[in-house]
């Protein structure tokens, strides 16, 4: 799996050994550029290795510039850091047995940053997958990766369990397979939004909204599985292709003219990686769907608070998409919005992508403090220091993270977390009495 | 040492059971099917035991229409086992009386020095398939085993069979022998999808008789229910501080924390 | 064939185990209505002596031998299949133990009797058995009859209540002489628990949790809960599996039973192996996310929720 690797021709040598001027002897001595350097003295099978797998090959491109230390939101808890990944390469570690190799998130802040494209959102994973592959996998990782080949989700949830949410919704929520006619959207309503009890709020919400809105649209419901990124990016491929065979069959059974997804993970699958498997369709966030329509939104409430977004790694930096959850959080009349030092393109990562969300436990151990605390420091520092803080997301991975973290920081009270889609249900209800 | 594995698939406890409308029977429509968590340890020990002492580890799965018993070969496979044989065909998963008697019959073609399955499962009405297997075959055998260590003539094998308090008995068996295992060393590892959908494609599996099925369990299924869940539980709701404060009077009344009559 | 209840014998370090007065209690009134006898078998060496202790028996069949020195699978096996095929029983009694469950499985295997597993209760309807047995981890329930009207049934620990079989008396005592053995399974030793720093089965209060604590970590708010109401931690096996907390806080039947005035089971979902070593307690208050846990089928009080939001404001409740 070799490249055409530049070559640095250092058999021709056109400076003199010896040499003379005018009398004057100006001999130098040999430079390191022209004997062994230090780097060559390293074996180089841990780098042969990791380049020569599908995904690995732009390790052997960094040249230990450091542009990445400062970004890496993990560097800033620990000791890892993306450089020092070259590092222990270059020293004979192929990571397989190092705990660095669950603390990258795939963020992709330090590969927005690198000068020579050296892209931890393939090395890693191409990495991990050998790892997975030996068996060496954290046990809580597995235990995520077991659910989800057993029931679609990684909380090992029953698929029925799916659609529990619908029931407090206050509006009908259509499932596609009882329709039995084609719909100009399909709801992807995603693990998180549709288990976790504060997911299942911002479903509702949600489903409140496009209902308002008229908006044609219906579920998988039962037949909804996890998109399969995150397992993806922590080294289970296999169980990415399989969970994606699943959603593709479920697609392609019904007519829809385009997918209405909750979770930026889902976007990053069916928009990127969902078509080499042979699916290809419209994708768009949920705030991309929405953006456009916000003239059209009815607000009946003023939410009164200070605002500060985080960008979700795989909606932003990964993406592209910084506009239309502003454009939506601007839109809601009250809200007074505020960016966080760490913002847009250099967004601090919550710690839940590339299987973080499954690696508490284990990268806990390896860490100051969870990059969901650190995160919520700096909400709490840009909106927070008088109690109507609030710190909105548009990734269903945030909530509970934010939410803990605001405990275990002792920030309770200072701050809330609450979904885009959450904040506008809000204002579309009639104000409270 | 040729150890054999014995495994089944039982209903995934994830899914809510219901009762058919016969009343006497799992109603299957939405019934999911994962490996027997007991079955996933005796393998778990078998791997560990082969790569101590050398020799190979084969995967006995019944063959059950419902369910899918390749993949889960499969996963054995993955896993480290050397040969997976399914045995038998059944339309539904049989009783404990009959699964003994299908893997005794197809053990007549597989060496076995050491037999490890699950202690029980959660639908062996009519109890454990090891020693049922055991007694059909008529080789020694150990329920609720927590350690295993096999002899270095590979002509014994040291099994500790847990009571209640955490007492263990320390037993030695003459292989061939049946133990019904209650847990491994270590966690069972993790199959990778990709290597078990491979495996799908590729590898052998094979086939055996189940034998003749036997005469079944000799009981007669009146009747089946859900358990009425808080029949005798007063069940408190609200959000967690109401639950909360509710609890603390209920302890309250008894003596018991802060706000207690002193 | 006989209408007798046969119950077979438990014991260790000379004395006869909890489970086997259960079971005797159950015969005794099972045969009253079968009229038949309640009838103990009792395998062991220099055991003669414990006969007196099962009053609740009309007989006591009684193999004393050296072979019977200690329990082993094999040898119970060899030497209880004659006995159970000659007197033919309608009802042989097994506690669900390690050791009962190797010998009825494998006297239902060697004689061709059906066997009810995980039984909780016995009756008797026109003098044959009806078993009610727990399956699928205590989720639905079953009722069997055996299809020729005998049977073995293996009997959940706890099911009945000891008192009923303990007292003494001076039952009809028949020495057999064993006339098999087996000796492919060899007793070797016994291996007891080191003392643990808390003994659970002293503690009037404990805080018991299991796999739905979900991290290590959280066992930090369980210990503050106890703390605040006085009590102790213990735990359900996969706690004690995962080598969170020490074996001597499991609860259940591998670990201890316990009869506290309070059981707080959180994120326990009760699997019948954890309900036999705490079903007991005087008061069993269960927090659990699943509303169809079987948990709540023998709590006092029950609460569907997660257990790490209840649990931080019962502490605080409290005042811990």
């Amino acid at each position: 799996m070799g490249r055409d690797l530049p070559v640095i021709k250092v058999d021709t040598v056109t400076e003199l050994e010896h040499a003379v001027v005018e009398g004057v002897d100006i001999s130098g001595h040999w430079n390191r550029m022209f004997s062994d350097r230090s780097t060559t003295d390293f074996p180089t099978e841990a780098m042969d290795w990791v380049t020569g797998l599908a995904g690995g090959e732009s390790m052997r491109d960094c040249y230990q510039c450091g542009k990445c230390v400062p970004v890496c939101p993990v560097q800033h808890v620990g000791d890892y850091g993306p450089r020092k990944l070259n590092a222990k390469i270059l020293r004979g570690n192929n990571l397989i047995d190092d705990p660095d190799l669950w603390l990258c998130t795939t963020c992709g802040n330090c590969y927005r940053v690198c000068p020579k494209e050296v892209n931890p959102l393939k090395i890693m994973p191409a990495i991990r997958e050998q790892a997975v592959l030996e068996g060496k996998v954290p046990d809580e990782l597995s235990d995520a990766f077991r659910n989800l080949q057993k029931s679609g989700n990684p909380m090992g949830e029953s698929p029925r369990k799916r659609i529990d949410w619908i029931a407090e919704a206050g509006v009908d929520v259509p499932i596609i397979s009882q329709l039995d006619r084609a719909v100009d959207v399909l709801w992807y309503v995603s693990d998180y939004t549709s288990y976790h009890p504060r997911g299942k709020d911002a479903a509702r919400a949600m489903a409140r909204v496009m209902t308002a809105l008229g908006v044609d649209f219906a579920i998988l419901g039962p037949e909804e599985r996890s998109d399969g990124d995150s397992a993806r990016l922590a080294g289970e491929s296999g169980l990415f292709e399989l969970l994606a065979e699943q959603n593709i069959k479920a697609f392609e059974k019904y007519e829809f003219k385009r997918l209405v997804v909750m979770d930026p993970h889902a976007y990053n699958a069916f928009k990127n990686h969902y078509p080499r498997l042979g699916w290809q369709g419209e994708v768009l966030h949920y705030t991309q769907f929405l953006a456009p329509l916000v003239d059209r939104l009815t607000f009946r409430s003023s939410v009164d608070l200070d605002v500060t977004y985080h960008d979700p790694c795989y909606l932003g930096r990964n993406n592209g998409e910084y506009d239309a959850p502003r454009k939506l959080l601007q839109a809601i009349p009250g809200i007074r919005l505020a960016e966080m030092p760490h913002t847009k393109a250099n967004g601090y990562c919550c710690g839940g992508g590339g299987g973080g969300m499954w690696l508490d436990g284990f990268v806990a151990e390896h860490v100051s403090e969870r990059l969901s605390e650190r995160r919520v420091r700096e909400a709490v520092a840009t909106v927070g220091m008088d109690g109507s803080g609030v710190l909105s997301v548009a990734c269903p991975y945030e909530p509970s993270r934010f939410e803990d973290a605001v405990k275990s920081t002792g920030n309770d009270g200072k701050l809330a977390v609450r979904d885009i889609i959450e904040l506008i249900d809000q204002a579309m209800q009639p104000p409270a009495t | 040492m040729d150890y054999v594995v014995l495994l089944k698939q039982v209903p995934d406890l994830a899914e809510d059971l219901e009762i058919d409308s016969a009343g006497t029977g799992l109603d299957r429509e939405w019934m999911s099917f994962v490996a027997s968590e007991w079955d996933e340890y005796a393998l778990e020990e078998a791997l560990h035991l082969r790569d101590a002492t050398g020799g190979t580890v084969t995967c006995l799965a019944l063959g059950v229409q419902a369910g899918d018993v390749d993949e889960l070969l499969a996963t054995c496979l993955a896993r480290g086992a050397d040969r997976v044989v399914r045995v038998g065909s059944f339309e539904q998963s049989p009783d404990s009386h009959s699964a003994a008697g299908a893997f005794a019959a197809a053990l007549d073609g597989i060496p076995h020095d050491l037999i490890l399955t699950g202690v029980q499962a959660i639908d062996d009405l009519d109890g454990q398939v090891g020693p049922l297997l055991a007694t059909r075959r008529d080789l020694p055998h150990v329920s609720v085993v927590t350690h295993i260590a096999v002899a270095a003539d590979g002509k014994t094998a040291t099994a500790h069979q847990e009571y209640a308090g955490g007492v263990v008995g320390e037993f030695e068996l003459d292989l061939p022998a049946v133990l019904g295992v209650q847990t491994s060393r270590e966690a069972p590892r993790y199959a990778p999808v990709s290597r078990v959908r491979q495996l799908m494609k590729t590898a052998t599996i094979e086939k055996a008789d189940g034998g003749g099925g036997g005469s079944g369990s000799g009981l007669t299924i009146e009747a089946m229910a859900v358990p009425e869940s808080g029949a005798t539980a007063e069940m408190i709701t609200g959000n967690p501080v109401a639950i909360a404060d509710r609890i603390a009077a209920i302890l309250a009344e008894r003596g018991i924390g802060a706000g207690a009559p002193r | 064939m006989s209408a007798d209840v046969m119950v077979l014998v438990e014991h260790r370090d000379g004395a006869i185990l909890d489970t086997t007065f259960e079971l005797l209690g159950k015969a005794k009134s099972l045969a009253a209505e079968s009229k038949g006898e309640a009838v103990a078998v009792l395998l062991g060496s220099g055991v003669a002596g414990l006969a007196g202790s099962l009053g609740a028996a009309a007989r006591v069949i009684v193999i004393d031998d050296p072979a019977f020195e200690a329990f082993s699978p094999s040898a119970y096996q060899a030497a209880l299949v004659p006995v159970v095929r000659d007197r033919e029983p309608t009802l042989v009694l097994v506690a669900n133990s390690g050791a009962g469950m190797d010998v009825a499985a494998g006297l239902s295997a060697a004689l061709e009797l059906p066997l009810a597993a995980y039984a909780t209760e016995v009756t008797m309807d026109g003098g044959s058995p009806r078993v009610t047995c727990q399956l699928y981890a205590g989720k639905i329930q079953a009722t069997v009859r055996f299809e020729r009207g005998r049977g073995i049934a293996t009997v959940v620990a706890g099911s009945f209540p000891a008192e009923a079989g303990a007292g003494a008396g001076s039952p009809m005592v028949e020495a057999v002489a064993a006339t098999a053995s087996d000796g492919r399974v060899r007793f070797k030793r016994l291996h007891r628990p080191e003392a643990g720093d808390v003994d659970i089965t002293r503690e009037s209060v404990l805080v018991s949790v299991g796999r739905g604590i979900g991290d290590q970590d959280n066992l930090e708010l369980i210990e503050a809960l106890a703390k605040a109401l006085g009590g102790a931690v213990s735990s359900s096996r996969p706690i004690a599996d995962a080598g969170w907390l020490p074996r001597t806080r499991q609860v259940g039947k591998s670990g201890l039973k316990v009869k506290p005035k309070v059981y707080l089971a959180l994120g326990i979902s009760g699997a019948p192996e954890h309900l036999e070593g705490m079903r007991g307690a005087e008061l069993i208050i269960a927090v659990n996310s699943d509303a169809r846990a079987p948990i709540f089928s023998v709590a006092h009080y029950g609460a569907v929720a997660d257990l790490l939001d209840v649990v931080p404001a019962l502490t605080a409740r409290l005042g811990g």
